[in-house]
């Protein structure tokens, strides 16, 4: 099967053809935000970090922008730091250069302040789009693909229908020779053995067992029972009453191939199959993870239906809640129906699944992508805001 | 044939889940593995709540995807609301770690 994408210069294909406008520190994100606004064609993805951190810290922060400036769905980047932030804004842009885009800079310090930036950095952007509307879709292989896959706002019928449903469509991405990413390690609490069963080797099978422990671990020292904070008060008024129930409803949306290897947040693993990216459940951070991760497209199985999509990667939400697709329309894409979910061994939903995601990649656009509702997004520190 | 009320998705189990809200009283049937199972509610079951399909003793286990979900903290007699007033998980439980702050 193929899709119809955007060819970059590292012969990765972007499903999306957006100029990025990413602000490196928080103080930036007004003035990325003001450039998008003004610049069709162009996208601000922000986030509350890249100061006043530790050292491991402010590295995920750079490694997690480079990667995401490197997201075959951007065409090019404006990077708009503010000038005394910690991490280094050239060397997020050297990272992206790499993979043959253009990337340009301001530092809204240098240039007079927030108006001059808007300025310039919206002079820039224009330039970037035009380059970036000469581009044509071209039919491509589906091995070129990779997925992100996420669950939240979850309830009991994402583990019944929508996560095995959507690990029907990560099988079939597999089988076709593609890849697909995705994390959540706070919900692998209590199905870490069923994952590790299936790591390629016994040391990746380690490795999850210790990924999900320091997880734990982040989680004990708070002293309380996470429940509340995981499962969510909605997991629970929907049924879900313990992380461990809703880690094994979670687990079955990664479908049943074997996993590569694990990376670290910020990370863009190379290759083809299925990969681990070490990162929490919220979706802020989770989404910026798989983004970063590759993904050009994400599917968002969800039960009480979450809102938000991604500034640059198309998020397809599925829902096996006959309710929630009922009374949230515009923030769910495809119902699959739990009976014919389930009589069918999934396959059947699993095609379903696959077949809109092809459509998303060609070009059909999300709730998400035609209500705008994708700036709720944030990159994972673990370490002390100092 | 009758409409699916609820799935019990591992013969392993001891709880199904609702896939339609069902009320206090109703006899709902259940498939588990080969076997079929008329169960009388005791509770109203919400869309996407558990219910025990078993009589289940306190701290004993409560099977779901036929992998230990959580323990009850009492009995639980068969075609009870199994959830966080008669729960607790094993994991993630700062509450009764050593090492908490």
């Amino acid at each position: 099967m193929s899709f119809l994408a955007y060819p970059r210069p590292d012969n990765s294909f972007g499903v999306r053809n957006q100029v990025g406008i990413l602000a490196t520190v928080a103080c930036a994100n007004d003035v990325a935000h003001w450039i998008s606004n003004q610049t069709a064609g162009s996208v601000a993805f922000t986030h509350q970090q890249g100061c006043c951190q530790t050292k491991p810290d402010l590295d995920t922060v750079t490694r997690t922008l480079i990667s995401l400036g490197r997201n075959p769905n951007l065409a090019s980047v404006v990077l708009v730091s503010l000038g005394c932030e910690s991490i280094s804004p050239n060397e997020v842009a050297e990272g992206i250069a790499v993979a043959g885009k253009d990337v340009e800079q301001i530092v809204i310090q240098k240039l007079g302040g927030s108006g001059p930036a808007l300025a310039e950095g919206s002079r820039m952007a224009r330039q970037l789009v035009k380059k970036a509307s000469l581009l044509q879709r071209t039919s491509v292989p589906d091995s070129e693909l990779r997925f992100g896959i996420k669950c939240g706002a979850s309830d009991t019928t994402s583990g019944l229908v929508s996560n095995p449903s959507t690990g029907a469509a990560v099988d079939l991405l597999i089988e076709h020779g593609g890849s697909c990413v995705f994390g959540e390690t706070t919900e692998f609490m209590g199905a870490e053995h069923l994952l590790a069963k299936r790591a390629i080797s016994p040391e990746v099978g380690q490795q999850i067992f210790d990924i999900v422990k320091q997880m734990e671990q982040r989680a004990l020292n708070a002293g309380a029972d996470m429940r509340g904070g995981q499962p969510t008060g909605g997991n629970i008024a929907g049924g879900l009453t313990t992380i461990e129930e809703k880690s094994l409803g979670a687990i079955s949306k990664s479908g049943s191939k074997p996993i590569q290897a694990i990376y670290k947040y910020g990370e863009c693993p190379q290759g083809k199959g299925l990969f681990i990216i070490d990162s929490p459940g919220r979706e802020p951070e989770a989404l910026t993870g798989l983004a970063a991760g590759g993904a050009q497209i994400i599917l968002f199985s969800t039960g009480r239906g979450a809102p938000q999509g991604f500034p640059f990667v198309p998020v397809i939400k599925i829902t096996g809640n006959p309710q929630t697709y009922k009374r949230l329309p515009d923030h769910i894409d495809l119902y699959i129906d739990i009976e014919n979910g389930s009589s069918h061994g999934f396959a059947r939903a699993g095609s379903i699944i696959y077949e809109e995601a092809l459509k998303v990649a060609s070009g059909q656009k999300t709730v998400a992508e035609i209500t705008g509702y994708s700036s709720a997004t944030n990159i994972y520190t673990i370490g002390p805001v100092i | 044939m009758n409409k699916l009320q609820a799935i019990v998705i591992n013969k392993r189990d001891n709880v199904a889940t609702a896939i339609t809200d069902l009320k206090d009283g109703t006899t709902v049937v259940v498939s588990i593995g080969e076997e079929s199972r008329a169960i009388k509610l005791h509770d109203s079951i919400s869309l996407g709540h558990k219910f025990s399909i078993t009589p289940i003793e306190a701290n004993s286990a409560i099977i779901k995807y036929g992998e230990v979900i959580g323990y009850a903290i009492k009995p639980i007699e068969a075609g009870v609301h199994v959830h966080i007033h008669n729960v607790l998980g094993n994991r993630g439980r700062g509450d009764l770690s050593k090492e908490s702050i």
